[in-house]
């Protein structure tokens, strides 16, 4: 079932050491929803895994888990021994571009070096070459309401980015985008996760969107929230627009959709007819 | 939305009448209550004039206006220790307001036990409390001071309150996965969040201190000792000094609308940039 890709140095797909696993995490909310039941999910360096899935089916959940904002009812966290990650090992990039309103560009990247006590000064270069590398130079004088959503989700990744963390959670990150927007999101952040080398847990509930960025495509299904199956997503890196339109990515966005219709499905069977 | 612009244009009818409503609208917003009030005025005089009205009663805006220079060193100098206790009021009310605002904000705990306080303390109306406050408080100053903050100090507290807790909740756990402090969490996030909130109720407490200093003032008047417009308004009333009596009311009501417009454009400065209320519509 793993990915079967050779080392070519084209590929980025991860047979990296584990950074990170989940063992029978399971959350309950005090309303007595099962947001997750028994996941067990192992990520390692480097690799791009996504969590794709019906709504309900508790990916934001496994996502706020993995970031430490929430704590498993059961299971454990398994940071190579250590069950909470370090703190500046973790980026989040939320579903809104979630900026301070009255801070211009510049500042709000510069945050989370801010409250790590970084001056300014300091910090200039760091915030500038990441400015950079999500193409906003020229911008950082600029208030988040005189940018468009693109643009705005942009000075998110890099907000995310700054402090070079080992992983970058991303929850439903360009779900509120126009289509020709969001490709080219995609296109920049695949093209930063292979020049950075950082690992990303991608939330969507877009088949498209998962199958072109993922090497690995996790599928959930709801009620309760739960593994359904995994995916390998054997096609090399870098991936770009003629991937996009190419036979092979629609052979497995064809594959990837049927295993949803499958979760989504399994949601719906014999369990509760209700819904 | 230049002039070159709009003539550069070929309008539609519909945008054109548009333009036109919008232009009229834009003069119009100024010119008439600019009309009604000369309208006012001058029926005043006319009233004044057709009914033979004595000047002890109803004096004619002339007068008023004559007083009010003839007068001025007095009102003046009445209206600069009314000015010092609204000041100063307004002074304590923000650093007591925000103060207690973010003390509540740092524990609900603190919060549900104090605040039916600040409510009672701010529906119980000034003029009763103020027997109290004579009898417990020796200085005329800050009886007068304390009155006025009593009233301009809860529309600052109540809403500094409100913004600090309306804080974007994933913003929220931005902080938190960037392990910012209390501190941090208050000086980068809640504050200037609280900040439309907290010139909201500035900008009514800003009237209020006045109102306050006025009525505090009003009220201590019958011992005599202050000297601020709300003695000269009861002086004048007890000589039947009417022109003088109106002259002081214009001057109040003026510093009530100085201090709104002084506030406001504040408020619009610090606002402009980034929040909804302070910026221009755009179409």
């Amino acid at each position: 079932m793993q990915e079967k890709v050779a080392q070519a140095p084209a590929s980025a797909s991860g047979k990296g050491p584990m950074l990170l696993a989940l063992r029978g995490v399971g959350k309950v909310f005090s309303n007595g929803v099962t947001a997750l039941r028994d996941v067990d999910l192992t990520i390692r360096e480097g690799d791009f895994v996504s969590l794709l899935g019906p709504s309900g089916c508790g990916k934001s959940t496994a996502l706020r888990l993995i970031a430490g904002l929430a704590t498993p009812t059961s299971g454990l966290l398994d940071w190579r021994g250590s069950s909470a990650a370090d703190r500046s090992d973790i980026g989040f990039v939320f579903q809104e571009p979630t900026l301070l309103p009255w801070a211009d560009v510049f500042d709000n990247v510069w945050l989370p070096l801010r409250l790590r006590g970084v001056s300014r000064a300091k910090a200039a270069p760091v915030v500038m070459e990441m400015l950079a590398r999500v193409h906003l130079t020229g911008f950082e004088k600029a208030v988040p309401r005189e940018l468009s959503g693109g643009m705005k989700m942009r000075v998110s990744i890099a907000r995310a980015m700054v402090t070079k963390p080992r992983i970058l959670l991303m929850d439903e990150p360009f779900a509120a985008l126009d289509e020709i927007t969001r490709f080219k999101l995609n296109n920049d952040l695949l093209e930063l996760w292979q020049d950075e080398r950082f690992t990303v847990v991608f939330v969507t509930h877009s088949v498209f969107e998962s199958v072109f960025l993922s090497n690995r495509v996790v599928v959930m299904a709801a009620r309760p929230g739960r593994v359904f199956k995994e995916l390998a997503i054997d096609a090399s890196y870098p991936r770009n627009e003629a991937f996009r339109t190419s036979p092979a990515y629609a052979a497995l966005c064809r594959q990837a959709s049927d295993v949803l219709i499958g979760a989504i499905n399994s949601t719906a069977g014999p369990h509760h007819d209700g819904h | 939305m230049t002039a070159i612009e709009e003539h550069a244009l070929t309008l539609d009818p519909e945008e054109a009448r548009r333009v036109r409503q919008e232009r009229l609208e834009r003069i119009g917003r100024w010119l008439l209550p600019l009309a009604i009030m000369v309208l006012a005025i001058w029926l005043w005089d006319r009233l004044c004039i057709w009914n033979d009205i004595p000047k002890y009663i109803l004096p004619r805006p002339g007068v008023v206006l004559q007083t009010l220079f003839d007068d001025a060193g007095l009102l003046f100098s009445s209206l600069l220790v009314t000015l010092r206790i609204t000041f100063l009021s307004l002074l304590l009310a923000v650093i007591g307001g925000v103060g207690l605002a973010v003390l509540f904000t740092q524990s609900k705990w603190v919060e549900m036990s104090f605040f039916p306080f600040a409510i009672v303390l701010q529906v119980t109306p000034i003029v009763a409390i103020f027997p109290l406050i004579n009898i417990y408080v020796d200085n005329q100053t800050t009886k007068l001071l304390l009155c006025a903050w009593i009233v301009a100090f809860f529309p600052i507290l109540s809403n500094t309150t409100l913004g600090l807790n309306s804080v974007d909740r994933n913003l929220r756990d931005m902080f938190r996965l960037n392990g910012a402090t209390r501190w941090q969490q208050l000086r980068y996030l809640r504050l200037p969040a609280a900040m439309p909130y907290f010139l909201g109720g500035l900008k009514i407490a800003g009237g209020l201190s006045l109102i306050g200093a006025v009525v505090a003032e009003f009220v201590a008047g019958a011992q005599g000792q202050s000297s601020g417009l709300a003695s000269r308004i009861i002086e004048a009333g007890y000589r039947l000094n009417a022109p003088r009596l109106f002259a002081a009311l214009i001057l109040i009501s003026f510093t009530g609308i100085l201090i709104f417009l002084v506030l406001s454009l504040i408020s619009h400065l610090i606002l402009r940039r980034w929040h909804e209320s302070a910026l221009k519509q755009e179409r």
